[in-house]
């Protein structure tokens, strides 16, 4: 019997601080035992939990992308006991990662559609896997039109820089960065909330386009009247959950919202389903 | 204390009348023999559903904390002496409150009534100081003197301290009582007794943490057994945590206790949790002469410091 | 459906022989009440008593369990991974759980036996056990297994069923297991025909002794969010005091915390009971708390056995009625009159005069 408790042992090959406060960095981990990688097949959207040994777990949004090879990406906010202590580990250290967890988002639904990523402070983790993997040569042509509206509190707080401007350069993509303020006379982009740029950026809504959020609840409050105003449907507005968890299996009970698992059924629901449960996250 | 109930609605029914408090803090009719519920009611019609007779135990000064209504509240003694312990601790406000004192005569013990009969009790009424306790194919009376609580048995404030009203005339208090009778017993074990006591009484805990929740004195936001940042206690069945738990609790409670047996009445598998907090009760009143939740006017004996406070345990 | 005959006289003979081949565990009193314990070697399970005062899920689900072990110590070559914890998962039998308790264990495989992930921990202590019911003829006022979903004489999750018929057992075999546990004790003479009549006499009987009931049928119906709504939480979670005694009690409440504890330069990460009732339970690293409140707590308990679990598979509410939670809930709150008030509750009805 497999046992899904068990994390597959890694060794952090790369930490990169990401922001200007220091509080998110990138762990690059590599596996140890051959065949693991293959055995972590996972899609965008997915979770695992990294397992600090003698810590704990926690739940964190897989960064990278499938399309990526040899080793798998997670940005970490540090917050609590876990990642406070990951955050203090260093290049070569050896620990776990157990997963792919959650159900990613609905890549299936998404062919052949226009897809609006809306995304906010450090919830952009799982959207730059999505990203990645939209644009890669192998798959940019199932998907229509691709809109990024991404913000953050400052430019040093934006995830992903130096990516985020290569971006900036193409054509296969539309992206509408912001900052709340910017202290940077050299700022190019855009000022503002993420739900303005939102009302002016985004493609109005038609059958074929979808909207992912992923944000801090503040942000995603005041970005779905915005989008009900644009004329999305429940159905089009995809959202990726966080609640607290241990086993991310569905099965040690903290993390559900009515009869649903954020971990196993989740995290990522549509704004239709999350109506009709209870707002427990 | 049936006769106590008329009294009890007519002063709830008036308080909400007149507006002087949103909701009044009481019991209401259990489902089971033996059993109350804590309830509040916040409309003159729905006084009918408050209760009182020998079993309301549970404390309910433990329900006041941090609440932002204006509260009637029912209180025996010791529910009104932990009421002055959370004023004292600015845990709720005076003008907040008002107390509906009741005279008690102390509570029955459960526990004990069940493990009197082999089968089931299924029906238990009392008139006065007769108890009467009915099974299937038993019945018998009992005295209410022989099966109270322990701690209410050894009670000697079974007045309220503090009240506005008062739903019936003061009783006699108890004297001449042994309150510590069981501290001296473990006071005169050998250290290795002691600890084998402490380690069977608290062999079968589960640390539901029902002894910790069911008291007054326990309100902080976050327990130390429940800290992540240091990690105080491991959170398995290792006895060593289970005691930590339970002797630092009591250390927590030094001074503060009112002897209420909340904890020993809420614990599921029947732990004597008394037999810690009476030790440091007894200290109190030994060292500091102090009683908790006596009075609004003296601050409790470890928050303050006095020259003549017993020092010989520096060394 | 093989009846076996145990003599009184054969019982204790038999019970020594099972321990031969299983670890075996039973009722024992304690000095207040009784409790499932592993049976020393010789030691009877004491058959004389209504329920024990916790569950038997510990027996194959214990409050700690290690699941791992690890070294922190760089000296080490595998410092850091985790290492399969040993275990024993030799055949063991539980002599004398009731057939609520039994049942139970069908209901919380529906969590840890799933199509997608199995819990290695629960499922194979579950398939070492071997369940052999006391059928309970003499069931307390509190006890409303007959309309949750079990029963005083229900075999569902028993391997083998014992009556007592006075001067002796009718031992019932339900299962393979269960043949295999007679055969091991010994215990063989069939039973005189008739033996199962006698058993679905005694079993009416025990039935009819039942005194309290719950309604289920409307749960189903009800929306979700509406029920979540419902104004009467309120009055419900007022008394919770959110200690974990219902939970731990409850033979059908499974969930866990996963836990990491060192020691030196080693440790072992185990699976610790865990309880909706604390705050801790949901709390984000933020401090964020999605249930943060007793109200928010106790609506998830209720929901979850009496609304959650039966939209989840369908297949009947998260309780057995063994009315442990009613018993021993410090302030008295009775899922009887909760089940009641969701099954009945209609929003339309309760739109409360504002007070």
């Amino acid at each position: 019997m497999l046992n899904p408790y068990m994390p597959y042992p890694v060794s952090i090959d790369e930490i990169i601080t990401e922001t200007e406060d220091r509080n998110l960095k990138t762990f690059k981990f590599v596996f140890l035992n051959p065949g693991d990688e293959d055995k972590f097949s996972y899609r965008a959207g997915q979770f695992a939990e990294l397992s600090v040994t003698g810590k704990g777990e926690i739940p964190i949004g897989i960064a990278s992308s499938p399309t990526e090879k040899g080793f798998v990406k997670f940005t970490v906010n540090k917050v609590g006991l876990v990642s406070s202590y990951l955050h203090s580990m260093k290049v070569g250290d050896i620990m776990g990662i157990r997963g792919p967890l959650g159900n990613s988002y609905p890549w299936n639904t998404l062919e052949g559609k226009n897809v609006v990523i809306i995304g906010g402070g450090f919830a952009f983790t799982t959207l730059r896997s999505s990203i990645i993997f939209m644009l890669d040569p192998a798959n940019r042509k199932k998907f229509k039109d691709i809109n990024v509206i991404y913000g953050a509190r400052t430019p040093g707080m934006l995830l992903y820089r130096d990516e985020l401007a290569a971006w900036e350069k193409r054509d296969d993509i539309n992206m509408h960065i912001t900052v709340d303020a910017a202290n940077d006379p050299d700022w190019k982009y855009n000022v503002g909330f993420v739900p303005a740029i939102t009302e002016k950026k985004a493609p109005s809504a038609d059958a074929d386009t979808y909207a992912i959020i992923c944000g801090p609840p503040v942000m995603i409050k005041f970005t779905q009247p915005v989008l009900d105003k644009l004329g999305y449907g429940h159905d089009q507005i995809i959202m990726s959950l966080e609640n607290r968890m241990k086993c991310g299996i569905g099965m040690c009970g903290r993390c559900n919202i009515g009869k649903e698992f954020v971990c196993k059924d989740g995290p990522v629901f549509t704004l239709a389903q999350l109506n009709a449960t209870p707002r427990e996250y | 204390m049936l006769g106590y109930i008329d009294k009890i609605r007519e002063i709830s029914k008036r308080l909400l009348d007149e507006g002087r408090v949103d909701m009044v803090i009481g019991f209401r009719k259990g489902t089971m023999p033996m059993m109350n519920e804590p309830a509040f009611v916040k409309t003159p019609g729905e006084v009918s559903t408050l209760v009182w007779d020998s079993n309301c135990g549970i404390n309910l000064a433990n329900y006041l904390t941090d609440r932002k209504e204006k509260i009637g509240v029912i209180a025996k003694g010791c529910d009104s002496r932990n009421i002055v312990t959370h004023l004292l601790e600015n845990k709720t406000k005076r003008d907040k409150l008002v107390i509906i004192g009741v005279p008690c005569k102390g509570m029955i013990d459960r526990r004990r009534i069940t493990a009197m009969f082999d089968d089931e009790v299924r029906e238990v009424t009392e008139e006065g100081d007769v108890i009467t306790v009915k099974g299937t194919g038993f019945e018998k009376k009992l005295k209410k003197a022989e099966i109270l609580q322990d701690n209410c048995s050894k009670c000697i404030h079974r007045n309220p301290v503090l009240y506005d009203e008062l739903a019936a005339p003061l009783v006699e208090e108890q004297k001449d009582i042994d309150r510590y009778a069981d501290v001296r017993l473990i006071e005169a074990m050998s250290p290795q007794e002691k600890w084998q006591y402490f380690e069977d009484l608290l062999s079968p805990c589960i640390r539901c943490y029902a002894c910790r929740n069911a008291c007054p004195l326990c309100y902080c936001p976050t327990c130390f057994v429940d800290e992540a940042r240091p990690q105080w206690v491991g959170k398995s069945q290792d006895p060593i945590d289970i005691r930590t738990f339970h002797f630092l609790r009591a250390y927590h409670c030094a001074g503060r206790c009112t002897d209420c047996g909340a904890c020993e009445r809420a614990c599921p598998v029947g732990i004597k949790i008394r037999q810690f907090t009476s030790k440091l009760n007894r200290d109190c009143l030994d060292m500091f002469g102090w009683e908790a939740g006596l009075s609004l006017d003296q601050r409790p004996p470890l928050d303050t410091f006095k020259p003549g406070d017993p020092g010989d345990f520096i060394k | 459906m093989k009846v076996i005959k145990i003599d009184k006289k054969d019982w204790t003979g038999g019970i020594k022989k099972i321990q031969d081949s299983y670890r075996l565990f039973g009722p024992v009193k304690g000095e207040k009440f009784h409790d499932f314990k592993e049976l020393g070697k010789g030691e009877l399970p004491d058959l004389n008593f209504s329920n024990t005062r916790l569950s038997p899920k510990s027996i194959v689900y214990p409050q700690s369990e290690i699941m791992f072990e690890y070294s922190l110590d760089e000296k080490d070559s595998d410092h850091h991974i985790m290492k399969d914890a040993a275990k024993n998962y030799s055949p063991r039998a539980v002599l004398g759980i009731r057939p609520c308790d039994a049942s139970a264990f069908l209901l919380v495989k529906r969590n840890f036996d799933t199509p997608e992930y199995r819990d290695p921990y629960w499922i194979r202590a579950y398939e070492a056990t071997t369940f052999i019911g006391a059928a309970c003829n003499n069931p307390c006022s509190t006890c409303f297994c007959t309309t949750a979903g079990s029963g005083p004489f229900n075999e569902e999750g028993l391997d083998i069923l014992l009556s007592d018929a006075g001067d002796c057992w009718y031992a019932k075999a339900i299962t393979e297991k269960g043949e295999k546990l007679l055969n091991a004790a010994g215990w063989s003479k069939a039973a005189a025909g008739g033996s199962l009549k006698k058993i679905e006499s005694l079993k009416k009987e025990a039935e009819a002794r039942i005194s309290s009931s719950i309604l289920t049928d409307q749960l189903k119906n009800k929306k979700t969010t509406e029920l979540y709504e419902a104004p009467f939480w309120e009055d419900v979670s007022f008394a919770c005091i959110n200690c974990g005694t219902c939970t731990y009690l409850c033979p059908t409440c499974w969930c866990f915390d996963i836990q990491d504890e060192n020691s030196g330069c080693s440790g072992v990460r185990m699976k610790n009971w865990d309880s909706c009732m604390f705050p801790l339970f949901t709390n984000h690293g933020t401090g964020h708390n999605p249930r943060g409140t007793k109200l928010h707590r106790v609506r998830q308990r209720f929901m979850h056995k009496l609304k959650y679990y039966v939209d989840k598979y369908d297949n009947g509410i998260q309780c057995v009625g063994c009315g442990r939670c009613i018993r021993s809930c410090p302030v008295n709150i009775d899922i009887r009159r909760v089940c009641d008030m969701m099954n009945s509750y209609d929003p339309k009805a309760c739109a409360c005069p504002v007070k």
